[in-house]
């Protein structure tokens, strides 16, 4: 092992030609116009898309808020039980990841549909039709069903790692139920709270799926924006990088925030 | 014992990261021996059995292989075999396959290494164990298969770097008793390294005491004992009453604040020495019936026999006797002409 | 630890979550049967989507496409990231750091901009080749170099742990033992981290299989499944999606399955062989 520090270099020149340089054309091309001279004027035309920025940062905030509140309970709850009852839960609640994320958003299609099941259903007993699909309501009903696992994965893999007997301490010692939570229980689970913050947040601030599917024409994210300008109608690769470099100043601003950037186990927990 | 020589190391020195471990470090090793490397953590022991296997090389010096410079070969060609300090035992091995590893790389035939690979086993007693996997197996099992696992190579030097170290204390002695049979069944050289001064009083032909990566003393079990070179030496093997004292002729020493006849001579006359008088060769006898007197401080029961410190002349004094006196009593000691071992003085402080 | 009403509202939840979870993949399934199109009534059973879905000719050819770049991906993934770890493992600290945040870019940022990024990096590689005549287009090639790209941090994520619980001196005693470095290296330490090895080769098929995004970006002409069901989607309403999600779940369910049936086995086997033991 003394020399096999070489084993590493083909995947240093790989990361480099296709992470490193990648990500440096970004930069590039969001600080030059498309003679190829130097402008700001990319980044200037940013603040014309404010209201989406906003948005986007809105409902993936609000996404992430509603997953960590539902998923604290389901990752504690499964974190206590017998084993062959965690691997059946944790199947429970991967399978559907296992599924292709775009089938996923398009079952809620069906469901939110102005005649839509959900609908049907509340015709029945004489409410609605109410108006649920293309709202903003959607696009976050769309990013809690496909990240909920997302946080419930690190919160469960920290849980599991505490002990039974510090809890019980901790009842030992007087401390009620809600003081168990607040002293112990959310004090241990901070690593997975911060990991399943970004896991969850990451993916929903940048999302153009969930957004075209489910909140029609009128709720553009950012990454609708993006892919608009790289791929759509309005072919623009220097406001679209501009756009993808603030994307990454945002996300790393939200990643440090919640701590997750320390977090040596962000290994343990990914996997 | 036959002078041959199968190991000799030269001037060697060994950094780590500017740290020097071994300081022109030169010992030889005689052919058949058991060799302990005896000394605590940090003094170069680990180190000198990895330069001797392969597994570091010296920053300068050279390593002799039965007369031939083996300084920078590989590993894998040495005539040596380790046992690790954790066994290392390939967990996706069985037994069987563990020892057989050595042979097989060497790509023997399968009936040689069947044949072969059962003797060891047997000899190791763990026949019947051969499918086990090493993982399930006990911490003393482990050790057999470990040292199997080498010997099957038959290896001219076997190094055995701390291998009871992980061992309760009842399966650490029978595995002394186990590991000086297998040295003397198969005639093999064994390089021993432990921080276990018993260890290696029980094992050894030969110890060598070290300390910050120089030799302190070579010589038998008896010699380290009885003749301490020093008092890191006399320190470290045994418990010592270690005392300075005036050489005024030979034979005859003065210490503690009385004069002593003793076994040592050829000190100039006047010279500064150290006296080392173990606690077990301390006669206590009434008060004013010995050469000193002294006052019991402490009595502690240790099972075979009594510890005692007694004062005397601001000097306290360790006494092992199987007879105890109450603390407070006034008593005499006596220490005969050969329970005397002089030491030269350290010019520097560097002993105490 | 809980009271009963306490275990009940726990077990409500549990049962609301999974409802939450399953009912969407529940409609999906029930509507791949019906016959007329809609895909909120009922009107009747048929296997006739799953017929229409096996005849079209881009889905299966997307499938092929999948499954191709999934497998080459995975495998160069599989040894790149295989060997990285073994050469970070022996780095200095600083290096380590380094290298080890790089790794982590392709896991933390959006994927939408490694999409972007690799797109820019194609379409400039397309005109430098152009210069010299070569034609560089987008298609499978930049397809498996984009999944690769993204696979080898999980390669790495997973041989990484299992490098660090190795004993160290397994690899000395092999060379102890007579083998040369190398030889040492692949007689104990490859079956020793091997789990990690296959664990990180299953994260990338799985990982490449369900891509979406990134592929959308770097695919040019080819078409994986993924940017098929994402065109069905986008196009009038059809059940053969249902039927498709379907397939999907069912093979799904079968390969999570089978994986926890094996683990099973192997622990009762090996908890029976160590009762055995214990006897004997």
């Amino acid at each position: 092992m003394i020399k096999s520090r070489f084993a590493a270099v083909p995947y240093g020149v790989w990361m480099a030609i296709f992470i490193i340089i990648p990500l440096a054309l970004v930069c590039w091309y969001a600080f030059t116009d498309a003679s190829g001279a130097f402008t700001i004027d990319n980044l200037a035309d940013i603040g014309r898309y404010t209201n989406v920025f906003t948005r986007s940062i809105w409902l993936a905030a609000i996404a992430t808020v509603i997953c960590l509140v539902l998923a604290f309970p389901i990752a504690f709850l499964i974190s206590r039980m017998s084993g062959a009852k965690q691997t059946f839960m944790l199947m429970l609640i991967m399978l559907p990841m296992w599924m292709n994320f775009l089938l996923r958003t398009y079952s809620w299609m069906s469901l939110l549909e102005n005649n839509g099941l959900i609908n049907r259903l509340f015709g029945l007993i004489g409410l609605g039709p109410f108006e649920m699909i293309n709202t903003q309501g959607a696009v976050v009903l769309g990013m809690v069903y496909n990240y909920l696992p997302f946080m419930i994965m690190p919160l469960y893999s920290v849980m599991t790692k505490i002990d039974r007997s510090v809890i019980e301490a901790a009842q030992d010692l007087g401390a009620s139920p809600a003081r168990v939570l607040s002293k112990v229980i959310i004090p241990l689970s901070v690593p997975g709270i911060s990991t399943g913050i970004t896991m969850v947040f990451v993916p929903a601030i940048s999302t153009f799926i969930i957004s075209r599917m489910l909140g029609g024409g009128g709720n553009l994210l950012i990454g609708d924006l993006i892919e608009m300008q790289f791929l759509g109608n309005a072919y623009n690769p220097h406001l679209g990088s501009a756009l993808a470099l603030v994307l990454m100043v945002v996300v790393l601003l939200c990643m440090s925030i919640a701590g997750t950037l320390d977090n040596d186990d962000v290994e343990d927990m990914l996997l | 014992m036959e002078n041959n020589v199968i190991v000799r190391l030269e001037n060697i020195s060994v950094s780590f990261d500017g740290e020097e471990v071994l300081n022109d470090f030169s010992l030889d090793i005689h052919d058949r021996e058991f060799v302990t490397l005896l000394g605590p953590s940090g003094c170069g022991k680990t180190t000198t059995l990895r330069i001797i296997a392969g597994f570091l090389y010296p920053d300068s010096g050279r390593v002799l292989f039965d007369g031939r410079n083996i300084s920078s070969l590989p590993p894998h060609k040495r005539e040596v075999n380790t046992v690790f300090q954790r066994y290392a035992l390939f967990p996706h091995l069985n037994v069987f396959d563990n020892v057989a590893f050595g042979l097989r790389v060497k790509k023997l035939p399968e009936a040689e290494v069947k044949q072969t690979v059962s003797e060891m086993i047997e000899m190791v007693g763990l026949k019947g164990f051969e499918n086990r996997r090493v993982t399930s197996m006990s911490g003393g099992q482990q050790q057999r298969v470990a040292i199997a696992r080498a010997l099957v190579n038959s290896p001219r030097v076997l190094l055995l770097d701390e291998p009871l170290g992980a061992l309760d204390l009842k399966l650490r002695k029978e595995m002394q008793t186990e590991l000086k049979r297998i040295q003397q069944r198969t005639n093999i050289t064994f390089i021993y390294v432990t921080h276990d001064q018993e260890e290696a009083l029980t094992m050894s032909d030969t110890i060598v005491v070290m300390q910050g990566g120089k030799i302190q003393q070579i010589g038998s079990p008896q010699d380290i004992y009885n003749e301490p070179k020093n008092a890191f030496v006399a320190n470290f093997i045994g418990e010592s009453n270690i005392l300075n004292g005036v050489m005024h002729d030979d034979y005859f020493v003065e210490f503690a604040g009385a004069k002593f006849t003793c076994v040592d001579k050829g000190f100039r006359q006047d010279q500064e020495v150290q006296v080392v008088v173990r606690p077990e060769d301390i006669k206590l006898v009434a008060p004013d019936a010995g050469m000193l007197n002294g006052i019991v401080k402490s009595t502690v029961f240790k099972g075979v026999h009594y510890e005692m410190l007694v004062e005397q002349a601001g000097y306290t004094w360790k006494v092992h006797s199987t007879a105890s006196e109450q603390p407070g009593a006034q008593v005499g000691m006596v220490i005969g002409p050969d329970e005397i071992h002089i030491m030269v003085k350290p010019e520097d402080k560097a002993g105490d | 630890m809980m009271n009963k009403g306490l275990k009940r509202a726990s077990v409500v939840y549990c049962a609301i979550i999974a409802l939450f979870l399953y009912i969407p993949i529940g409609v999906l399934i029930f509507f791949s049967f019906n016959q007329s199109k809609s895909r909120n009534l009922f009107t009747g059973f048929t296997l006739n989507w799953y017929k229409e879905l096996f005849q079209n000719e881009m889905v299966l050819k997307s499938l092929g496409v999948t499954l191709l770049v999934a497998a080459v991906a995975a495998v160069f993934a599989t040894v790149i990231g295989t060997m990285a770890s073994v050469g970070i493992f022996s780095m200095k600290r600083w290096q380590k750091k380094v290298i080890m945040n790089v790794t982590y870019i392709p896991i933390i940022n959006p994927e939408i901009v490694m999409g972007v990024s690799m797109l820019l990096l194609f379409s400039v590689m397309k005109t430098l080749f152009g210069h010299i005549g070569v034609d560089f287009s987008m298609g499978i090639v930049t397809l498996i170099i984009a999944h690769i790209t993204f696979n080898i941090p999980y390669v790495i994520l997973s041989v990484n742990p299992k490098l660090r619980q190795l004993d160290r001196s397994l690899y000395e005693a092999a060379m102890d033992l007579g083998c040369s470095p190398v030889k040492a290296f692949f007689k104990v330490i490859v079956p020793e981290i091997m789990p990690g090895i296959v664990t990180g080769f299953l994260m990338s098929l799985t990982y490449s299989i369900d891509d979406f995004v990134i592929s959308y970006f770097t695919s040019g002409t080819s078409q994986t499944l993924s940017i098929v069901i994402y065109s069905m989607t986008r196009r009038k309403v059809s059940p053969e999606i249902n039927a498709l999600s379907t397939i999907i779940f069912v093979v799904v369910l079968t390969v999570l399955l089978t994986m926890n049936i094996v683990d099973i086995r192997k622990e009762t086997r090996l908890r029976r062989q160590l009762q055995r033991e214990v006897r004997r």
